[in-house]
């Protein structure tokens, strides 16, 4: 029996007369009527309004540069862009970034190809690396590249250095760039490991791995300047490796150092000039490269999208909101359709 | 005589079929691989199956392993589960049936011999043996198989009845038995017994039916014929076939079409990656070269499968199993409801089935039986008019209080209920009318009495009605105490007084009266009358016209109020008259040639000059709250069908009472013709009137003849078209019997059967077999395609109830055959309005509900994808985590939607009650459709491309607030997850959500549980020890703290839930401004006000036409069997004293029901009545011929 055994008597199988049984929960149940609708909307209508203005002036606070030098690739040396738009003091933190256009680094094969377990520094993965991999797993030679996959072999290798011209005719002044801190926290201290073994060297660790097709040096020469920038725990790696979602990104190069003047306060205004080591090839994917300076608010960087979203929304909400006043004032005011 | 069986030989070892029916589909054993093989059948099963294995190659697989294993295991679990638990409850409801004293029935085999005792179920056919009775009769009730309330008798053949108790004897009986094979007729059967070198032929007379109960016979025995399957019942029941809902068989449709769509989607993908590897691949092959130098092409091929496995989740496969849940909670409403249990038999409802609840929410017609379902099978003396003053008036205030009390009365029956106290004042005081129309009902009937102890009386009346006569007589002080064949015994205020009996006239449905002529101790002769009041009257004294007037006003009240009359007449007679009448009786009964007629004419000539007595009122006691609930129904546009096996007049009675017919209608058509021709005719000049309701449309009448016989060519192929509801002018009704039905349901004629039956507001079928019940529904289900609904308790209901879309069983009563083989049991027939009207609607609403949002979140869900395709060059790259994707239908979105699907309810249960019409729309199937499908799919559409283009235009291009990655695939993946979850777990309150009406605390519990577990489930997979442990499982390490502490991916979230929630409010704003559907204006309504008090049951009145009340004794009485003193159950005097002066002893008689036959209205067939089987008198008096 379904009905509990314990009961007796005459009304044995009488149900529970519980609220949840007899479906008599206690609920709320919101109704569409005017009262809430329309007020409703006419405050979002206004939340939206003032949401989006104060995102916008947020977003105007902040300053933006780019410069694509995709083209800087074909002349020999340089490659000048005058920006006389730009001629603010970038005030607060500046952030470097590099940008690539057209980049997949969303392909599904070609994200798959990495392994985790290397780059967290197992051992057995550096010698041993995952067939996600493919083709990126060993060399000619037959030796287990480290790191492997696609990613980690088309890593971004151009670098650069910014010079501040100054105000006048001054000599130029290199802009002081901080190369580390660039990753997630996570990324650079739980994510990516090197791998130890013993009190063994880092050279020595790798040894018996090869560097990746495209690598002019291996992973543990990455930064000469700093030992603990190499390996699988380089900034610039990280970074690549932190794959991006759409084919138009743009990636953390440096951040400037405002410890010493004249970039205390930021970037004065002046001229600059960018050197670029162009390593990385674009043109036979019909991709572009840009550098990005630009600084950040608490709402990130220079996003107009959202504000301007946020104001359209709200405009078309106080269009509806109008609409659905006229429609009640005209037809449901009156009660006459709730008749039957 | 067909003799297609082999011979039966009575010996128990023989190998034949059992009585056990078997109902389980699984052992232990066989358990696991046939449910998974079913399970595997279904095609969203077999289509996971599929997946399992496109996952397992490596160049296809864009999703792991895992996504498809999880939920598919957790469905099959799921699902076997709640097979297993169906079965088990199924075996063990039959085993509680089965068991029975000494052995258990089913164990029972064909030609075992089988006692049975009083009260007991026939649960076999039987050939009678021998009885405890005088004469070997044996008395049954069989309202259990066609519906009819009088008890029958059955007889053994003699040679079998010597046999006696005598085990010893009886185990020796060595006889064959030659009979027709199984069929389904109950009122036929043909067979002869062998029994030492004699044949004795074997009719329907020496047999009981499985579904019989045995009454007033202490013991009898009994041969099995047929066991199990081959009983006349069980032929009678019709195949049991597997019943599906409508929704389910559109959910079948729909994801063929889904399977079509994906189809579809994933050759666009695929084409768009062979483009795009044209274009754009070749030139990345640097970074990521092609595996072993494939082309564009296979690449394409390949991107179309991964897409097949990517865009899976449009196929819900949590859809059934998350279905079934659904239905398993809605059955366990309807098992809980403390408002569908009856309190008298301790039975509350039951849901037998799971699967059909929503489609309880759009049944269009209603098939019900009478007896039993619609009444209570218990007739009570309710009113009656003595003398021109009417007495039983019961003003409703004090209806409970204000019993008589009849403690004067040591003989009065406790059960007996009467309000008026006039009329136990009237005869306290002696009042002469109120005397004789007492003595008149204790003295004028075939009852007999039977006294266990001292005052202790039992009646054991032919008819119901009759046992509520002679009751209310004895209550009232004139005690019928027992008969002999000559004289009747009353107690009479007190004193013992015996009557003698001189004649009874007994009754017939030509006659349609009986009296009794008498002798009272002070020897006065006088004739006691009493019948149908039209016949009565026509044989009252000039001198009671005025008594006529006053009483046709209280026969009129008492039939305006569905309660069937009866007149009460006598006369003094005088003695030497009455000793020549007596001769000229002796001599035509015993005449040879036209003796019927002759002794009619006798009656005839006897039964006139008579006066008026006054008239009784007998209330065929409707179940509860019935009236009202067909009200009800039909003002919920359900159209009640009443199929019974009983009488025309009984049924057309009870259709009164119970107002399915009313006096206001337009007319209400009478089908009884005897031939197909003559059943055509009616049916064609009956659908004229109603034609006629069409002025402008002069040709109507013509259009429908020529179509309601429509050449066999469109008929016989299977395109069967719905037929279009007509729209009538005016009210009809149609009463049709069991006769013309038969030719009605033939092919040339069904059609215009159903279009005549459609056209009529009330129809009642009357002495329908089981078969015709079943053949009417799939009429209507055939021809209307409309859900139907069959209702009854007995076992004659049973294939009409396996037939019908949905069957319900009225349970708590003695037989469980239509119990057992129904979909839903109660014990009244007024729970049906809440099985309907409330527990339907809301599951039908809850269904729906729950498919539109289910299909709603899956294409939204996966839509997603799709969009991000053109991003991600085609590549079959997943936007979400591969976690998110397994365990988003099981997990994070389950309970919210469950949470409305169990819950939900958009008008409370009072509300419902009181607008009927709310039940409308699940009958036009308005809530989920295809209509309604790509309603949804175009708005997940919508929901979709915000929840793409939102986010990717709020974070392409921009970066944390500390300058690091937040537009990178995981960042981005996360937060379309959380969009995801936030759209989609917070809209069933926000979204479909001004839908979701009913908000209790379980739902906010689901919906804020649902979101925490997200963000627990997130963060645990992002976090640092799930990476440490399984590196390449749990990539995401991190990405919830990175992210989600940003303000831009708050306000992203913030302003698609508005962009997504918006429009769904200002379309249902507008729409419940500019036309409101009936559910808005009644939550509009139940939001103001208190639900109004349930509508007090008032009876309802109606002026109406007389209906006479003798509709109950269809078969002639038993006069005979009272006079001759073979009815008696202690055959205490001589036989030979008494029968030779009484009644018409030689006169065709015959206790025995005749099923589908013909109708007592008095219409031309009826003169066939009297040589109906003349052969069971002929045995009679064989019989009786050497005890004399």
């Amino acid at each position: 029996e379904r009905f509990k055994a314990g009961k007796s008597g005459p009304s044995a199988r009488r149900p529970d007369n519980s609220a949840f049984k007899q479906q008599r929960l206690p609920a709320w149940s919101p109704m569409l009527t005017a009262n809430t609708v329309l007020p409703f909307f006419y405050f979002m209508a206004l939340s939206c309004m003032l949401l989006g203005v104060w995102l916008l002036l947020t977003v105007q606070s902040t300053q933006e540069l780019k410069l694509d030098y995709t083209k800087a690739g074909s002349c020999d040396e340089c490659f000048e862009i005058h920006n006389s738009a730009s001629c603010r003091l970038f005030q607060g933190d500046v952030f470097f970034y590099y940008g690539l256009q057209n980049f997949h680094q969303n392909l599904r094969r070609y994200m798959d190809s990495r392994d985790d377990g290397q780059m967290v520094g197992r051992t057995t993965n550096l010698k041993n690396p995952s067939t996600y991999c493919e083709p990126f797993i060993k060399d000619q030679k037959g030796l287990p590249i480290a790191p492997c996959g696609a990613v980690a072999n088309s890593v971004f290798n151009d670098s650069f250095t910014l010079s501040y011209h100054g105000g006048s005719s001054g000599p130029a002044v290199p802009v002081p760039l901080l190369r580390q801190g660039i990753t997630w926290y996570t990324d650079k201290n739980i994510k990516y490991r090197n791998p130890k073994d013993g009190n063994m060297t880092l050279a020595q660790v790798f040894q018996g791995t090869a560097q990746p097709r495209y690598w002019q040096k291996p992973a543990y020469e990455l930064d000469p300047r700093d030992p603990a920038n190499n390996g699988f725990i380089n900034d610039d790696l990280i970074v690549w490796m932190r794959e991006a979602a759409f084919p138009n990104f743009k990636k953390l190069y440096g951040v400037l150092y405002r410890a010493k003047k004249p970039f205390i306060k930021g970037l004065p205004a002046g001229n600059y000039s960018v050197d670029v080591s162009y390593n990385f090839p674009v043109q036979h994917f019909r991709g572009r490269k840009q550098v990005v300076l630009t600084t950040v608010t608490w709402f990130g960087g220079q996003n107009h999208f959202l504000p301007i979203a946020y104001l359209i929304t709200s405009c078309l909400t106080l269009l509806v909101a109008v609409v659905l006043t006229v429609a009640w004032c005209k037809f449901g005011k009156n009660g006459r359709n709730m008749e039957e | 005589m067909t003799c297609t069986r082999c011979p039966s030989t009575i010996q128990k070892d023989r190998k034949t079929k059992t009585n056990a029916i078997k109902t389980s589909k699984y052992n232990p054993f066989t358990f696991l691989p046939l449910n998974l093989f079913e399970q595997f059948q279904r095609i969203a099963n077999a289509y996971f199956l599929f997946l399992l294995v496109l996952q397992v190659i490596p160049q296809i697989s864009s999703l792991s392993w895992f996504t498809t294993v999880v939920p598919l295991v957790l469905v099959l679990t799921v699902t076997a589960a709640k097979d297993a638990t169906d079965d088990i409850v199924s075996k063990r409801v039959f085993f509680l049936c089965g068991a029975l004293r000494g052995e258990k029935w089913m164990n029972v085999q064909v030609g075992d011999i089988i006692k049975l005792e009083n009260n007991q179920f026939v649960t076999a056919d039987l050939m009678l043996l021998s009885s405890s009775e005088p004469l070997n009769l044996v008395y049954i009730e069989t309202a259990e198989l066609d519906g009819e309330t009088n008890l029958k008798v059955r007889q053994a053949l003699t040679v079998t009845g010597d046999l006696g108790e005598d085990v010893e004897k009886l185990a020796d009986f060595n006889g064959e038995v030659r009979c027709e094979p199984p069929n389904n007729r109950l009122d036929r059967f043909m067979g002869t017994l062998t029994y030492a070198g004699q044949k004795y032929p074997l009719d329907n007379e020496k047999v009981l039916l499985r579904g019989c109960t045995l009454r007033n016979t202490q013991w009898c025995f009994g041969l099995v014929l047929f066991g199990g399957p081959e009983t006349k019942l069980m032929q009678n029941c019709g195949k049991t076939t597997f019943k599906r809902t409508s929704i389910d068989r559109l959910m079948n449709v729909l994801v063929l079409c889904i399977f079509g769509f994906l189809a579809f989607m994933c050759t666009v993908l695929a084409i768009g990656n062979c483009f795009w590897e044209l274009n754009e691949g070749s030139n990345f092959t640097a970074f990521l070269p092609r595996q072993d130098g494939n082309e564009a092409t296979f690449s394409a091929f390949l991107a179309f499968w991964s897409y097949v496995i990517i865009l899976n989740t449009v196929v819900p496969i949590s859809l059934y199993v998350s279905v079934e849940i659904i239905r398993l909670g809605n059955s366990f409403y309807i098992d809980w409801d403390g408002k569908m249990y009856h309190a008298a038999n301790d039975t509350p409802a039951e849901a037998r089935t799971t699967t059909l609840n929503e489609e309880l929410g759009q049944i269009q017609y209603v098939f019900s039986d009478k007896t039993g379902t619609l009444t209570q099978n218990i007739m009570t003396f309710n009113k009656c008019s003595v003398n021109g003053k009417s007495y039983g008036e019961v003003t409703d205030s004090c209806e409970a209080s204000n019993k008589v009390d009849f403690s004067f009365n040591s003989l009065a029956d406790p059960r007996f209920v009467f309000h008026d106290h006039s009329l136990v004042e009237a005869v306290k005081l002696e009042n002469p009318e109120v005397h004789a129309f007492f003595r008149l009902l204790a003295l004028c009937h075939t009852v007999m009495a039977e006294e266990k102890r001292e005052g202790e009386l039992f009646y054991l009346a032919q008819s119901p009605d009759e046992g509520a006569l002679v009751t209310a007589a004895r209550n009232f002080g004139f005690v019928f105490r027992s008969r002999t064949p000559d004289s009747v015994s009353i107690v009479e205020m007190g004193r013992q007084r015996s009557y003698e009996l001189l004649a009874i006239l007994d009754f017939n449905n030509v006659r349609k009266r009986m009296s009794v002529i008498v002798r009272s101790p002070e020897g006065k002769l006088s004739l006691y009358c009493k019948g149908a009041d039209t016949i009565i009257y026509e044989r009252l004294h000039r001198s009671c016209s005025k008594l006529m007037d006053v009483t046709t006003e209280h026969l009129n009240e008492f039939a305006g109020e569905g309660l069937r009359t009866l007149a009460l007449a006598y006369k003094d007679l005088d003695e030497e008259y009455f000793n020549g009448w007596k001769r000229r009786h002796h001599e035509v009964s015993t005449s040879l040639d036209g003796r019927e007629g002759k002794l009619d004419e006798l009656y005839e000539e006897i039964e006139k000059d008579l006066l008026l007595l006054g008239a009784t009122a007998v209330e065929d006691k409707l179940q509860d709250g019935v009236p009202q609930t067909i009200e009800l129904l039909s003002k919920a546009h359900i159209k009640i069908w009443v199929l019974t096996g009983d009488k025309q007049e009984t049924a057309e009675n009870i259709g009164y009472s119970c107002n399915l017919l009313r006096e206001e209608m337009n007319e209400v058509f009478v089908v009884s013709g005897n031939s197909p021709e003559d059943v055509r005719q009616e049916l064609r000049s009956e659908v004229s009137p109603i034609g006629k309701c069409f002025p402008s449309h002069p040709i109507h009448f013509f259009v429908l003849i020529g179509s309601v016989f429509p050449p066999e060519s469109t008929l016989g192929n299977g395109g069967v078209k719905a037929m279009a509801d007509e729209a009538v002018n005016g009210e009809y009704g149609l009463v049709i019997n069991g006769h013309s039905l038969a030719y009605a349901l033939e092919r040339g004629s069904e059609l215009a059967f159903l279009r005549l039956a459609c056209l009529c507001k009330a129809v009642i079928c009357c002495r329908v077999t089981p078969l015709q019940k079943a053949q009417v529904v799939e009429l209507v289900k055939k021809h209307k395609q409309a859900v139907t609904l069959a209702i009854g308790d007995g076992a004659n209901d049973v294939s009409m109830i396996k037939a019908a879309h949905i069957g319900v069983g009225i349970s708590g009563q003695e037989g469980m055959q239509a119990v057992l083989s129904s979909d839903y049991s109660f014990a009244q027939f007024r729970f049906l309005q809440r099985l309907l009207l409330v527990h339907g609607r809301w599951s039908y609403l809850r269904m729906c509900k729950f498919l539109r949002y289910f299909f709603y979140k899956n294409f939204t869900f996966t839509f997603v994808h799709f969009w991000y395709a053109f991003f991600c060059g085609f590549s079959a790259q997943t936007v979400y985590d591969e976690w998110f994707i397994t365990l988003y239908n099981l997990v994070y979105t389950a309970l919210p939607v469950l949470g409305m699907s169990l819950f939900d309810q958009d008008v409370n249960d009072a509300w419902s009650f009181q607008h009927p019409q709310l039940y409308v729309p699940g009958q036009l199937n308005l809530y989920f459709s295809k209509k309604a499908f790509f309603k949804c799919a175009l708005h997940s559409c919508y929901s979709s491309l915000v929840l793409f283009f939102i986010p990717y235009a709020a974070v392409h291009d921009t970066v944390r607030d500390d300058g690091k990655d937040v537009a990178d695939y995981q960042s981005f993946a996360l937060l379309t997850i959380a969009h995801n979850c936030f759209v989609i777990s917070l809209s069933p309150r926000l979204q479909l959500g001004f839908e979701m009406s009913y908000w209790t605390a379980v739902n906010t519990f689901f919906v804020l549980g649902s979101l925490a577990m997200y963000f627990a489930v997130t963060f645990t997979m992002y976090s640092d020890g799930m990476f440490l442990t399984l590196p390449s499982a749990f990539p995401f390490i991190g990405t919830g703290r990175n992210s989600l502490n940003q303000p831009n991916i708050w306000l992203t979230i913030l302003l698609t839930s508005i962009l997504c929630v918006l429009p769904v409010v200002t379309y249902r704003f507008l729409f419940i401004q500019l036309c409101p559907t009936i559910n808005d204006k009644v939550q509009v309504r139940q939001a103001k006000a208190t639900p109004p008090p349930p509508p007090r049951r008032t009876r309802i009145r109606r002026t109406s036409s007389r209906r006479s009340g003798y509709a109950f004794s269809h078969a002639q009485g038993y006069g005979d069997l009272v006079t001759s003193g073979r009815f008696l159950r202690r055959p205490a005097l001589p036989r030979s004293s008494g029968f030779s002066h009484a009644g018409r002893t030689t006169t065709s008689f015959s206790p025995m029901g005749r099923s589908a036959g013909y109708s007592p209205t008095g219409r031309p067939q009826n003169a066939k009545v009297s040589d109906v089987e003349v052969t069971s008198l002929q045995m009679y008096k064989t019989i009786r011929d050497p005890a004399l």
